[in-house]
């Protein structure tokens, strides 16, 4: 229990921190928007009343005692650009998005349990040392240079597969928005498959390692029930750990495929409006992503409670 | 755990050893002035007066890659200095001094790593104006946080063995212990953390330049002539081509290095536990 609040404690002071971050970020900014472009020649009354209703004047810590507020009741602020609510533009772009990660994720991760307990078990054999080493290559690729030759291969050279975006115009059937998801979905798989498995050979081969497994295979049991009953469920906790800690890889991996597919979610809204300084964004954007790295931080802990009864007695 | 020659180490050490040859006497090795255009002979194709073709300007996209290296190189190692300086500052006197140091530290360290990288890194960018200094501030200020963590796991540990009691004892101060004892034990493990920053870090800068957020032209670097290129690969395949496989080779070799380091002194036993272990 102690250990749980002193998790939460920390929880809280981190994302305590992350707002006090992002908005001194933002105001150490040179300028604001009107001022980025000098050839508009702006009515410098004008300017100071648009200051006053983007509360841009008052003293900076009650600026941020304001924003803050307004963060907590979910008022991210208007868009500069679009002049709509972040929120809502946000909410648009969050389905496309997680259409594209959430499955990433969870093949790339499957994959990688898979494949990393093949190659724990035979560790040192070809399969293991082929996989390292092309996970290692994958770890090398730079993904949007991957997400570019892809396109050139399979949507210029052999014209198979769209280039960009999610959907053709005037074609809303399921098989259609597939086909654009593969290109983007290979790319971000190659990277975090790559990662995962790497940890998930090491998780795996660290239990095998252990004496309990080998009594169980001196009790004769086979090696499928040993894999199932005692490997995985023992090496399950640094798995989550890293699925947890990979959050903002795969934020930023669906940040670069956005971009180079042209796929109309978050990731590549927010490159869009950081090239444009759309503040509000920029903001909402960073306080919301780490906010929710922190959780699934949490989380993660969490997690380990339920699956290790252990650390529930220790804590 | 098997013990085998590592093939990895002494192939990444190589490949390195010639890439760096090539960025620092680049003049020697390219024909073509990196910035010189030519209206008479935009996008042609690889041949032998120009390896790697030409690109949209005409300019010879093989002298390019090369005075690339000299940026990509540069920025990997002057963000790895950097972070690896910080990280191992904070963290050793985090794992060291323990108490409110230590929090402070651990929480500030926290902080920087919820943000993604990527994120950070484009949010300060667009915030000051994109320089080649900027990107090593950004990058190494990115990048300390888990090396801080390394360092602080591994002067916790070896805090607690014989050695460093017997060296209190004889009358040794507290940064003498750290210093001279101490932190000479957690070179290992830092060393390796240093080898694989330097390609995180090159990755970050070619990301950034693709973005167009990074070191901007007309110097060359391999992020910015991907982006260039990225309007051109329905035509001229290799304008995008070599650039990234520049990148791809520099960061193999990098993490070819690394594995091999880890290989040796096997500091992986603490992945997957470093977090654990500082929890609780």
């Amino acid at each position: 229990m102690r250990l749980l609040l002193n998790r939460l404690g920390q929880t809280a002071i981190v994302l305590f921190g992350v707002t006090v971050v992002t908005f001194f970020m933002m105001h150490s900014a040179p300028g604001h928007p009107l001022q980025a472009n000098p050839e508009l020649r702006l009515d410098p009354t004008a300017v100071e009343r648009w200051l006053e209703l983007q509360e841009l004047d008052g003293p900076l810590p009650a600026q941020y005692i304001s924003w803050l507020s307004r963060m907590f009741r979910g008022d991210f602020g208007m868009s500069l650009i679009y002049s709509r609510p972040v929120k809502e533009l946000a909410l648009e772009r969050l389905p496309a998005t997680l259409l594209l990660t959430v499955p990433a994720f969870l093949l790339a991760l499957g994959l990688a349990i898979i494949c990393g307990t093949w190659a724990a078990l035979r560790q040192g054999g070809f399969a293991d040392r082929l996989l390292g080493l092309g996970t290692l290559a994958g770890l090398s690729l730079p993904s949007f240079w991957l997400g570019i030759i892809l396109m050139m291969l399979f949507s210029y050279g052999y014209p198979w597969l769209p280039a960009a975006g999610m959907r053709t115009a005037e074609d809303s059937s399921v098989s259609d928005i597939l086909t654009h998801l593969i290109l983007p979905l290979t790319m971000l798989i190659v990277g975090s498959f790559s990662y995962y498995v790497r940890y998930v050979r090491y998780a795996v081969s660290d239990v095998l390692s252990q004496d309990f497994i080998r009594i169980a295979r001196a009790r004769g049991f086979t090696e499928i029930y040993i894999v199932f009953r005692h490997v995985l469920p023992n090496a399950s906790l640094p798995i989550v750990t890293v699925a947890a800690l990979s959050l903002p890889l795969l934020f930023t991996g669906a940040l670069v495929a956005e971009y180079v597919f042209s796929w109309p979610g978050i990731g590549r809204w927010i490159i869009i409006s950081t090239m444009a300084r759309d503040y509000p964004v920029i903001m909402a954007v960073n306080l919301s992503t780490a906010a929710l790295v922190a959780l699934s931080n949490l989380l993660a802990d969490l997690l380990y409670l339920l699956i290790d009864p252990r650390l529930r007695i220790k804590a | 755990m098997e013990r085998r020659q590592s093939v990895e180490l002494y192939l990444g050490i190589g490949l390195i050893m010639v890439l760096t040859a090539f960025a620092v006497m680049a003049p020697f090795f390219t024909n073509y002035d990196p910035h010189q255009t030519d209206a008479e002979r935009w996008l042609q194709s690889p041949g032998r007066e120009h390896f790697f073709g030409t690109d949209r300007l005409g300019r010879d996209i093989y002298s390019r890659v090369v005075y690339g290296a000299r940026v990509s190189l540069a920025v990997g190692i002057l963000a790895m200095l950097l972070s690896i300086t910080v990280g191992t500052a904070l963290g050793s006197l985090a794992g060291y001094f323990g108490g409110f140091a230590d929090q402070l530290i651990m929480r500030l360290t926290d902080i920087v790593l919820v943000f993604p990288t990527m994120l950070l890194a484009l949010t300060l960018v667009a915030i000051f104006e994109p320089a080649i200094w900027l990107v090593v501030l950004v990058i190494g200020g990115t990048g300390w946080p888990a090396v801080a963590r390394l360092v602080r796991g591994e002067i916790l540990r070896l805090k607690s063995l014989e050695f460093a009691a017997a060296s209190r004892m004889l009358g040794a101060s507290h940064w003498r212990v750290l210093l001279v004892h101490l932190l000479p034990n957690a070179l290992g493990p830092i060393l390796v953390a240093a080898t694989v920053a330097v390609p995180a870090a090159i990755m970050t800068e070619a990301g950034l330049g693709y973005f167009g957020l990074g070191i901007q032209p007309p110097i060359p670097t391999w992020g910015n002539m991907l982006r260039e290129a990225q309007n051109y690969i329905r035509y001229a395949w290799w304008y995008a081509t070599f650039p990234g496989a520049a990148i791809f080779l520099t960061v193999f070799a990098f993490h070819l290095i690394g594995e091999g380091l880890r290989q040796r002194i096997n500091p992986m036993s603490q992945v997957g536990r470093g977090r654990r272990a500082y929890y609780h």
